[in-house]
């Protein structure tokens, strides 16, 4: 029983991160319908700029506020400069857009800093908090924490504020959109750099459990993709909790299934993919889209 | 009465097709306009060329000002609300953030929030219905809420595109007698455009015929009824 509560419990702290960067992924694909596959370089290139902010001497809550700050401006300039000159593409191109800054921000990150793997610092002490034979690490509780913070800090913003609420109109119905005065390439825009800005956070909340280097965000980017299918890719809501469900799900595997282990959980997340595709495509709080034809 | 919007020459392509050939009206200040036509007579086109959701050539003058070319979220900053063809509702928000929107370029809260009180005057079952995600009103209520997100710009040209359209003739009459009163209080200048001629004629004060992109026929709605061609084609006598 013990393990089996250690094990939720590790795999709600990885869950938070797939979960930050499944929502990053789903608030591209509601705003423009396209899946941003440079997620977790963009995420990964943020967590480098803490990184040098960090050596720099800055003090960790400062660079982590810098960092996302300047998350944000990149996710918007990405938007603006490579993205928006094939908005109206197929869809097909702006996949291969995407895939093509996937590997410019690897190798950037691996010319600029190096392939070999850097310690990145966590601002939660060393210190594991013990309740009952269940062991926390502060580590991970605090990561969930940060996560959850970003959560209420995205759904207050959607919700109660006019730029939020003109943001989910422009994804929803761009020409009424812009019948309202809405500028929706810029609702566009901001929603990339929001998206870089949650990614970041997962970048700099995962560095220090997986260390940092240019390759580090592959494998979390496809449980991030399994958490936002098995949410719904039209729910943030959803990849927030498919997010959890993935990390534990994959934790309570590793554990159980012998022949599994470490070694073969990534093919959790692939099976996961598979079989909410086959069985609910929409995931499990995704609206199915209907289109009149 | 000076003319608000001045129209000229106006043509639009589709592809290589030309659809409006040199297209001229224009609507008088505090007056309804209509535009009568078939599907397909170019009603629809005109209305996006003049909120700018179409590329034109031709001169468009709204209120003095050259306007043709301008981006649409410009056009709305001057005052342009435009209902479009199929209502545009943003189905998935509720009732209350679709009239927040009609008010986006506004900075005056306190002039927004007493603006939609008199929108919910206008119209009292959308206020019933504030909380209920816009795509699950009715088809008249939804032309209802299209009108009154419009109203919410406080705009000086209202834009309207076949509000009757697949509402029952009940609804309809609700609608338009809604239209005049807005048009009398507030002194909105309004352009309509219909396939249901018969109401339109009663509404508007001045009256143009499209057809296949050209104007063939213009005038007061008395001498429009009169004409035989539009007794044919249009009103069904």
């Amino acid at each position: 029983m013990d393990i089996f509560l250690q094990q939720v419990v590790s795999g709600l702290a990885t869950g938070g991160i797939y979960a930050s960067l499944a929502l990053a992924l789903v608030m591209i694909y509601q705003a423009t319908d396209v899946v941003n596959f440079a997620q977790g370089e963009m995420a990964m290139f943020s967590t480098y700029i803490a990184w040098t902010l960090l050596n720099a001497g800055v003090p960790y809550w400062a660079a982590f506020l810098a960092t996302l700050a300047m998350a944000f401006v990149g996710g918007l300039l990405i938007e603006r400069v490579v993205i928006r000159p094939v908005e109206s593409a197929p869809v097909l191109t702006i996949v291969i857009v995407c895939i093509g800054l996937l590997v410019i921000l690897n190798s950037l990150a691996g010319w600029i800093y190096s392939y070999i793997q850097k310690p990145f610092p966590s601002p939660f002490p060393q210190r594991p908090i013990r309740v009952g034979a269940v062991v926390f690490g502060a580590h991970d509780l605090g990561a969930i924490g940060v996560t959850l913070l970003v959560l209420l800090f995205l759904f207050v913003f959607f919700r109660y504020t006019t730029l939020g609420l003109a943001m989910r109109a422009a994804a929803q119905n761009p020409v009424s959109s812009r019948l309202c005065g809405i500028r929706v390439g810029w609702m566009l825009a901001i929603g990339w750099g929001l998206a870089a800005l949650v990614g970041a956070v997962a970048g700099m909340m995962v560095a220090p459990v997986v260390f940092l280097d240019p390759n580090m965000m592959s494998g979390i980017l496809i449980y991030a993709f399994a958490s936002a299918t098995l949410g719904g890719f039209t729910s943030p809501g959803g990849a927030v909790v498919g997010g959890l469900l993935v990390g534990v799900i994959e934790n309570l595997v590793g554990t159980y299934v012998r022949f599994i282990g470490t070694e073969l959980k990534l093919t959790v997340a692939l099976a996961i993919i598979i079989v909410v595709l086959l069985v609910k495509p929409s995931g499990l709080f995704g609206r199915p889209v209907v289109r009149r034809v | 009465m000076p003319a608000l919007l001045e129209v000229e020459d106006l043509r639009a392509h589709y592809g290589w097709t030309e659809v409006l050939h040199g297209v001229s009206f224009a609507v008088p200040e505090g007056g309804i306009t209509t535009i009568l036509g078939a599907n397909g007579a170019g009603k629809t086109t005109t209305l996006r060329a003049v909120s700018g959701l179409v590329r034109v050539a031709g001169r468009i003058r709204f209120d003095g000002r050259r306007v043709e070319g301008r981006a649409p979220e410009d056009l709305v900053r001057l005052g342009i609300g435009h209902v479009p063809e199929g209502r545009g509702t943003f189905v998935n928000l509720t009732v209350e953030e679709n009239l927040r929107l009609g008010a986006y370029p506004r900075r005056d809260r306190e002039a927004v929030r007493r603006d939609l009180e008199r929108v919910w005057g206008y119209f009292p079952i959308l206020r019933e219905r504030r909380r209920q995600a816009a795509g699950t009103l009715s088809g008249g209520e939804q032309q209802m809420l299209a009108i009154a997100r419009a109203l919410m710009l406080r705009p000086r040209l209202l834009l309207l595109d076949e509000p009757s359209l697949g509402l029952a003739p009940l609804v309809v009459r609700e609608i338009f007698r809604i239209v005049r009163l807005i048009n009398r209080e507030e002194r909105v200048s309004v352009l309509l455009v219909e396939q249901n001629a018969a109401i339109a004629l009663d509404l508007a004060d001045h009256a143009y015929v499209l057809e296949t992109g050209r104007v063939v026929l213009s005038g007061p709605p008395a001498i429009l009824r009169q004409d035989d061609a539009v007794r044919r084609s249009y009103l069904g006598y």
